[in-house]
């Protein structure tokens, strides 16, 4: 029977490579641990390793091809004794196989585009921005006064380049990084490795070791030494692999970085960054899936952003560094391969504190931020087919909270549904809603929902890890919930 | 208790008697008596000595007072004295330059004194008013001073001893020639965090003292109930950094160990580990009755070892001081004292508006 040789997934998040190099060709005898090919993604490049022995019978993906759908067959391996001419014409034995759609190519990516929502799949999107698209000036909305108006973050007729939040994220480091010679990045593989997850791609090569600086495992230490840096002047970039190995580090982050500030009648402070992937991203379980947003926001001499879009994460990003205060940027790892459209400007920043109306609506206000947007999106997507008209706002920044841009937006719309992928109890979205009814009280018409990740330890298994998470059938049932419909 | 310094570890190799001569030779400390270095026996000039009398003498009769104003309830909380601890920081500041940066854990009075904090302000910090260092706001174990380099003051046992490698590294990445002296105790040496600062600092060899302040109880815990290895001065042999065992009660054996040290840090060589074994007199903090060991122990450390009977002894004995100078110093820091706390007792509460600043800048 001839074995297929299946493409590989890189990381529990890959769902497509490019099939970069094959290192054997048809005829070729192989054997269990040879090199078959080389594929790359925008965070690596692998091997793939034979694990049959036998002879190439037939190279079904041609090197060098794009967008290689994870599990698609790539090769034939007729076995020993197998007639080989025989297992090349039977093709593989998957039912089907068919490339992975290009990103935003067919309608319905393409509205979502639209409407501001990610291109997907992740993968191997477009780098550098293919097609530049100018941004439509800024629609006249009413808007309450003193309320802020993302709207004008970006200039009317600003060239929009398109590129994932891990490329926005490291453009913004490096230009802060020319900017300001005190700014330097550290933290576990963020300088030889390119980072575990190629957040600081191309760092090393242009700062060199003495700015971008590979650490030991020993967040504890690494962070605290970054606090001690920053209060001796220095304006440091603490990456954290994932935030879930911060919890080694919180004593430094929340007792000296945030505290510090006020315990010294404000002589000195530690002005820095702590970013890193938070939450969930596919399949890895209790331990490296917790979402910190809300503890962090809990803190005062705290500020803790969590953008969605690559714009966002950007003008944020740079926003943070160049901030007097310590900044827990939460970053998500399913989020880094993701598209966006990025205004093309020499020196775009985007104000912490400041939520963004992502999409006008009139009958609910949806609140929500990261990860979070890409449920609230879909089901505004949804329910508009429906005839309910949902406002969805983007927090960006957890603390300081934007409460008058939701406040305005739930006195417009009367309903409020919040969406995040934290634990309920104690949550932002709790937060949120006693804003709200405090502030919005007689303009209610709905007590505010919520819809959160599940109050469990995130399960491993598949079926069960979907249910932990927020689901947009479930942003759907809330909406409906507090429109009465 | 150790009579002179002991090398335990020595990643430069060399002997004894050498490196003391290359630190005497290359020292920053002023004026060091030229005999020292011929008979290889730490001492300290006239004029050191009375200098060394003089800052040993305002920590021990400032931390009095302050034991004396949180039992009239001026001061509240967690109020750590350094008294029988003085030779420490002053023999280590004796040692090193303006611009060195010091940071310690929460027994911090006698650190932010000799680094020419004003005694006013850090009493008036103790008793939570609006001319202390931090506004009132931080309270005794939180104080810090940009101005003369002091970071802290800081609660959590170890959490000083990264944010110091870091203040060292901030150095390195500045190509300035400061060194980070970072201090903490028996306790906090065996904290985990500790050992990850040791790994980094050797790696990226940081200019960075870290001294350990043995005074031999761990809150009520002795070392010996505590530690596996409890020569604190071992503590960085697996990461390569030397260090040594210290009289920490003889000004003259840190002045001169702690020259050694700094030099090593600033001429590139990495980290240094100075262990000094020390003694509180008082319990761990004011609320401690140090039912842990005996009155016996406690009086035999103040007769034999105390380090400012020391150095007078020395002043009258070996330099013929009148018995009356050194009444005149201990009048002049009393003086000094009494002027902190009228400050610190008439000084008004912060405005109840500071609530609510210094919490973002």
């Amino acid at each position: 029977m001839p074995i297929d040789v299946l493409m590989p997934a890189l990381s529990p998040t890959m769902e497509q490579g490019k099939l970069a190099k094959w290192l054997k060709k048809e005829g070729d005898t192989v054997k269990s641990g040879d090199i078959l090919a080389e594929i790359e993604t925008d965070k690596a490049t692998m091997e793939v390793e034979a694990v049959d022995e036998g002879v190439l019978a037939k190279i079904l993906v041609a090197e060098d091809t794009d967008n290689v759908a994870v599990n698609t067959p790539i090769a034939i391996i007729a076995e020993e004794g197998e007639d080989v001419s025989a297992a090349a014409s039977a093709g593989p034995s998957a039912a089907k196989v068919e490339p992975a759609p290009a990103p935003a190519q067919d309608g319905a990516p393409a509205q979502m585009a639209a409407e501001g929502m990610a291109a997907e799949p992740a993968g191997s999107a477009p780098t550098g921005g293919t097609e530049p698209v100018a941004r439509p000036a800024a629609p006249a909305v009413m808007r309450p006064e003193g309320v802020y108006d993302a709207t004008q973050e970006i200039p009317a007729g600003t060239e929009l380049v398109t590129m994932t939040v891990r490329e926005a994220l490291r453009d913004a480091m490096a230009e802060e990084m020319r900017r300001d010679e005190t700014v330097f990045v550290m933290g576990e593989e963020v300088a030889e490795y390119q980072g575990a997850y190629k957040v600081t791609q191309g760092l090393l090569q242009e700062f060199g070791a003495r700015r971008v600086i590979d650490t030991p495992i020993t967040e504890h230490g690494f962070a605290g030494l970054g606090v001690g840096a920053a209060f001796a002047g220095l304006r440091p970039i603490v990456e954290f692999m994932t935030f879930n190995f911060a919890m080694q580090a919180i004593d430094q982050i929340i007792n000296s970085a945030a505290k510090t500030l006020y315990m010294s009648g404000g002589q000195l402070g530690a002005p820095m960054v702590f970013r890193g992937p938070n939450g969930a991203a596919s399949r890895v379980a209790a331990q490296h899936s917790h979402d910190y947003a809300a503890w962090y926001s809990n803190v005062p001499g705290l500020k803790v952003v969590m953008p969605y879009t690559a714009a966002d994460a950007k003008g944020l990003l740079k926003s943070a560094i160049r901030d007097p205060n310590p900044v827990i940027f939460l970053e998500n790892e399913i989020l880094y391969g993701q598209s966006f459209p990025v205004p093309k400007l020499d020196d775009f920043t985007v104000p912490i504190g400041k939520a963004k109306i992502h999409r006008e609506g009139t009958d609910c206000t949806i609140v929500s931020f990261g990860i979070g947007m890409t449920y609230a999106l879909k089901a505004a997507h949804e329910l508009e087919g429906e005839g309910i008209s949902c406002e969805v706002v983007d927090l960006r920044t957890i603390r300081p909270m934007d409460s008058e841009t939701v406040v305005a937006s739930v006195m417009k719309t009367g309903r409020c549904v919040c969406v995040e992928e934290g634990f309920p109890q104690s949550g932002v979205s709790a937060e949120i809603a006693t804003r709200v009814q405090a502030d919005a009280f007689d303009y209610l018409d709905a007590p505010v929902a919520r819809v959160t990740g599940k109050d469990v330890p995130m399960p491993y298994a598949a079926n069960l890890e979907k249910l932990a998470l927020p689901s947009v059938a479930e942003v759907v049932e809330a909406v409906k919930a507090v429109c009465y419909r | 208790m150790a009579t002179a310094a002991r090398r335990t570890q020595g990643a430069s190799a060399s002997a004894k008697s050498a490196a003391a001569k290359s630190a005497a030779g290359k020292s920053p400390s002023k004026g060091r008596a030229a005999k020292g270095a011929a008979t290889n026996a730490p001492t300290l000039s006239k004029e050191e000595e009375l200098h060394a009398y003089r800052e040993m003498l305002l920590i021990r009769r400032f931390e009095e007072k302050a034991g004396q104003m949180y039992g009239m309830g001026l001061i509240g909380g967690f109020c750590h004295l350094y008294i029988g601890q003085e030779a420490v920081v002053v023999g280590m500041q004796m040692a090193s330059n303006d611009g060195d940066q010091v940071i310690t854990g929460y027994r911090d009075h006698g650190h932010m004194l000799v680094t020419g904090m004003d005694p006013k302000g850090v009493l008036a910090e103790l008793t939570g008013r609006r001319g202390g260092y931090s506004k009132g706001k931080g309270g005794s174990m939180h104080m810090f001073s940009k101005e003369k380099q002091f970071f802290g003051g800081h609660g959590i046992v170890g959490a000083q001893v990264p944010l110091g490698t870091g203040l060292a590294f901030a150095n390195r990445y500045k190509g300035d020639d400061a060194v980070s002296l970072v201090y903490f105790g028996d306790g906090a040496a065996n904290q985990g965090q500790v050992y990850e600062s040791f790994n980094m600092a050797a790696l990226w060899k940081l200019p960075v003292v870290y001294v350990i302040e043995n005074n031999r109880y761990a809150m009520g815990t002795s070392v010996t109930r505590s530690a596996a290895q409890s020569d604190f001065s071992k503590r960085g042999i697996s990461f390569g950094i030397p260090g040594e065992q210290v009289d920490g009660m003889d000004i003259r054996a840190v002045r001169e160990a702690g020259a050694r040290a700094v030099e090593h840090a600033r001429s590139g060589e990495g980290p240094y580990i100075l262990e000094m074994l020390t003694y509180r007199y008082r319990g761990h903090s004011m609320s401690d009755p140090a039912k842990y060991r005996t009155k016996d122990e406690v009086s035999r450390m103040r007769e034999e070892h105390d380090p400012i009977e020391q150095v007078r002894r020395r002043l009258i004995g070996e330099f013929g001081v009148p018995e009356d100078e050194l009444k005149g110093i201990d009048g002049q820091i009393r003086k000094i004292v009494n002027e902190a706390a009228d400050f610190a007792t008439s000084d008004p509460e912060p405005d109840v508006s500071e609530l609510f600043t210094d919490i973002l800048h």
